[in-house]
């Protein structure tokens, strides 16, 4: 099966002032809200105590609620998590009680209040204000020094103006990505940054594979300008970009489905990324390569460097 | 045209067989097992064998097999029924000196395990447990050392008769401070001292007309404090996790402050944080007879005393002088006591602590001894957006008792409430007072449902995922489309092979990541296919396009892999638990799917297509 039986020519160039407006409002939306109503940042990076039980039957949240305000928790957030049957309940840092006792505390009331036979403790997390700084801080050290990585690799392989534009896609993708996790105001924690990370990764593969034949194409097409090279090496991936999106499309579903509530933040991430991530490695990396004045004379292989790039293109 | 030499099948072929053969203890699943490990001086040998395989035997209890291993023995069973209740009857019957764990051991048959080949390790929130995350107060740990040192100058210069004013820590470093009536008894304590603690940094100073001596702790010596303090509690925390009963504890250093304790299937969670996170101690010291209550109340306690609680919350006067503190301790056990059968804990203490225990107690007969028994718990909350540590120290008097004769090393207290407590007391004396207060900063309990709900789901996705994508992959490329297919059951098996060999812990987010390989992984394929199909457009043969769509797709797919690898390391180096699971997993999937996709499927392809005239391709 095929999506396009002969080479495609579509003029994804010829629109990239449309796609650069596009992407600038997204930006502009997702920074807008990433600057007023931030992210929902699990206990991870804020701190506190997450409680999940599991009960017999169906549970009344306000039930829940109440035994919780009763045992002196009025201020735990209490939500049904995957099914009617799970609770999650978020306890912020409590200033009289150790935190490392809260969550013992928590199970007794919900014990007493239900039976123990009825409420089972499925999972306990209780992460320290100091760990959750530490956490925070490392996960934007962690897209900093990817970023550079990557920055530095691409520079390397290719030429400071691909290296800028592929970056420009991951910032842009992760931008958006998070926008959106802002806007939804879907819980962010430690998976969802890894999730984030990945996102990083796939959205730069889409990114070079383009590029790659962008720098071929340029090698071998004796006329055409920059936007015609660029334009034409689009249209002879885009089934590759698509077919591998949707093949990382499908069993991100089935993750989202059936890994459970847990890895549903995850999930989301990397479909949202993904999606964001195939539409910039069209638009935004090579518009941006183009905008910096990419030209043939750039990627001719240079007598110095020959070797190294004889190695890595084969005939 | 198109054909590989012979070496390259050898060796895809030796690299599938190696592959499989590692995956492959994962098929068979776990035995219920009880592992009995000996503590405090008992040892594994044919006596404690034949009395544990005896028990069994006695109760008609039939095991699938006995081992001994690293830790003591290791008892399989055929079902969880005869495991639990060979706990019981373990637990009953063999004594204080064992401890026993209910554990899942993998069912790997010998052969395997004398290739070293052993089933996935699966991380806590697969398999359910703690994980806790310590740090260690180093400010008490200095302000202690300091304090020694105090108590070290003082013993000194008292003994050498060098006659001094007063002697203090100071406050806000890790120094002592000795005021001098004058230069001479500086200058001779000065030289005692240089003597006597020769890394100890000395400076005269004079302030008005008071002489001065300032002792400061080296920076290098605080250096070596901290590396102390720290081992000191690891040690403690290992022998603490021992008793506990948990069949593969981890307890292990992580930075400089920080020690990560990891109890996989425990349940009662309450106790084991409970019994890790208190750092008790105990402190010996004579009461006060007739002494006036009503002052200390009023807050003026008579000269040398101090103001304390009994359990039930009376007040009591104890002298303020300690005999004997809980680091002189050396052993202690619970028992019940002979004469009226109430719960009791029995004391060995350290030459030192024996001789000084047995003098006051010589000196002191018919007069009442008082147990303090203290607390430390740390709370840190979050005051104006700043971290404040506030330090609770919860002491308690335990039991006062009429010294009735001189004590020697061994002697025990009573006044416990319940034969639980005194076995919770003894086991923390046991294992040592904590050379500096610990508290936990981070927790993560999975319980052992959500466990196993985790694997479920888990494996469902990626069973799923994989499906989809083969029927995807078969549709679309049809005979090129079964080849990436084969290509991506192999590996699929391989990341799992690796996985099995290198240990790496197997997390949920590492699934994630296995499902997300499976969906990328394909990607070198759709490259290949997708040139391949440029090829023949631009109307080359059919065995060309296989060539040239191979070969002008390796520089892509290398530097597309690269690339992601460089996000799933940077993840690797930053991330903690579960996150370096998801890391893990990604790597080795990307390396091996390079294999599989590239070298693996041209190998298949070469096998239908090579050495024969093709007229069409069925991609």
């Amino acid at each position: 099966m095929k999506i396009f039986n002969k080479e495609p020519s579509f003029d994804f160039m010829g629109k990239r002032k449309l796609a650069l407006v596009m992407s600038l409002i997204l930006v502009i939306i997702s920074i807008g809200s990433l600057a007023t109503r931030g992210l929902n940042f699990g206990i991870d990076f804020t701190g506190g105590t997450l409680i999940e039980v599991g009960y017999n039957n169906t549970v009344d949240l306000g039930d829940v609620r109440e035994t919780l305000a009763d045992a002196g928790y009025g201020d735990a957030i209490a939500q049904h998590f995957g099914t009617s049957k799970d609770v999650l309940i978020r306890v912020p840092p409590h200033g009289e009680k150790s935190d490392a006792d809260l969550s013992n505390d928590v199970l007794d009331a919900l014990h007493a209040a239900a039976g123990s036979d009825e409420v089972e403790m499925r999972r306990v997390e209780f992460v320290g204000p100091q760990v959750g700084d530490e956490l925070t801080e490392d996960g934007g050290l962690a897209m900093i020094y990817a970023l550079f990585g990557i920055l530095i690799y691409v520079t390397l392989r290719f030429e400071k103006r691909f290296a800028v534009g592929s970056v420009a896609a991951l910032v842009h993708d992760v931008v958006i990505t998070l926008g959106i996790f802002s806007l939804l105001q879907l819980e962010f924690d430690l998976t969802t940054l890894a999730a984030i990370l990945a996102v990083i990764g796939y959205s730069l593969n889409d990114t070079i594979v383009v590029f790659d034949r962008i720098r071929e194409n340029f090698r071998k097409m004796r006329k055409g300008t920059p936007v015609e090279i660029a334009n034409r090496s689009i249209n002879q991936m885009l089934s590759r970009t698509l077919v591998t999106s949707i093949t990382t499309l499908f069993v991100l579903l089935a993750l989202f489905v059936l890994g459970g509530a847990i890895i549903h933040s995850f999930a989301t991430a990397l479909i949202i990324g993904i999606v964001v991530g195939t539409y910039s490695s069209v638009y935004v990396a090579s518009a941006t390569a183009l905008a910096l004045g990419i030209n043939k004379q750039d990627l001719m292989p240079i007598k110095k460097e020959g070797e190294q790039e004889t190695l890595g293109d084969l005939p | 045209m198109n054909q590989y030499p012979v070496w390259k099948y050898v060796l895809i072929v030796a690299v599938l067989l190696t592959g499989a053969l590692y995956a492959l203890p994962n098929l068979y699943g776990d035995d219920p097992s009880v592992q009995v490990s000996p503590l405090r001086g008992a040892v594994v040998d044919d006596e404690s064998r034949a009395r544990v395989t005896g028990l069994l035997k006695g109760e008609g209890l039939s095991f699938k097999s006995f081992e001994e291993t690293e830790r003591g023995m290791l008892i399989r069973f055929n079902s969880t029924e005869d495991q639990y209740r060979a706990k019981d009857i373990i637990d009953a019957k063999m004594g204080d000196s064992y401890v026993s764990a209910l554990n899942l051991t993998p069912a790997t048959p010998a052969w395997l395990t004398s290739l070293n080949a052993a089933p996935m390790y699966l991380g806590l929130d697969l398999r359910g447990g703690v994980h806790f995350l310590m740090e260690v107060d180093m400010v008490a740990a200095l302000r202690q050392a300091g304090e020694r040192y105090v108590s070290d100058l003082r013993a000194i210069l008292r003994g050498e008769k060098v006659r001094y004013l007063t002697i203090a820590r100071v406050a806000s470093g890790h120094a002592v401070e000795i005021k001098f009536r004058d230069i001479a008894d500086r200058d001779a304590a000065q030289s005692l001292i240089r003597k006597e603690f020769p890394r100890l940094l000395l400076e005269e100073e004079a302030r008005g007309n008071d002489t001065f001596l300032v002792a400061t702790i080296s920076d290098q010596e605080l250096r070596e404090i901290k590396k102390l303090a720290l081992q000191q509690n690891v040690v403690t925390l290992r022998n603490r996790v021992n008793e506990l009963g948990v069949a593969e504890p981890v307890v292990q250093q992580q930075g400089e402050n920080r020690i990560v304790v990891q109890l996989p299937g425990i349940q009662d969670t309450a106790r084991a944080k409970e019994i890790l996170g208190a750092t008790a101690t105990l402190e010996f010291r004579m009461a006060v007879e007739n002494g006036d209550v009503e002052a200390a109340l009023a807050g003026r306690p008579p000269v040398g005393t101090r103001l304390y609680k009994e359990r039930n919350g009376s007040p009591i006067l104890l002298k303020k002088r300690i005999i004997v503190t809980g680091d002189q301790i050396i052993d202690a056990a619970s028992g019940i006591e002979q004469q009226n059968g109430s719960p009791t804990v029995f004391i060995s203490l350290d030459s030192k602590g024996a001789r000084k225990m047995a003098d006051t107690t010589r000196e002191n007969i018919g007069k009442p001894m008082a147990v303090v028994f203290i607390e430390n718990k740390v709370d840190i909350k979050r005051v104006d957006g700043e971290l404040v540590k506030s330090k609770k120290k919860v002491e308690e008097v335990i039991n006062v008792a009429v010294i009735r004769d001189q004590f020697s090393k061994r002697f025990q207290i009573t006044g416990l409430d319940s034969t639980d407590e005194a076995r919770d007391l003894a086991l923390l004396l046991r294992a040592g007072a904590l050379a500096a207060p610990i508290e936990i900063v981070e927790e993560r309990t999975v319980g052992p449902s959500l466990g196993q709900d985790n694997i479920d789901q888990g494996t469902n996705s990626v069973i799923v995922g994989f499906i989809i994508v083969m029927i995807f992959m078969a549709v679309w490329y049809r005979v090129f489309g079964l080849v990436a297919n084969i290509a991506l059951a192999v590996n699929l098996v391989m990341i799992v092979a690796v996985l099995s060999m290198l240990q790496a812990t197997l997390t949920l987010p590492g699934i994630a990541g296995i499902v997300l390989t499976v969906g990328m992984a394909v990607d070198a394929n759709v490259l290949i296919f997708e040139r391949i199909r440029e090829e023949l457009r631009s109307g080359n043969t059919p065995q060309a396009s296989i060539n040239a769509g191979y070969d002008k797709a390796l520089s892509t797919i290398a530097d597309a892999n690269i690339t992601t690898l460089i996000a799933a390391l940077v993840l690797y180096a930053f991330g903690t638990g579960p996150i370096k699971g998801f890391a893990i997993t990604l790597s080795i999937g990307i390396i091996t799917s390079m294999f599989t996709a590239i070298m693996g499927t041209r190998a298949v392809i070469n096998l239908i297509y090579g050495r024969r005239k093709v007229k069409k391709l069925a991609i």
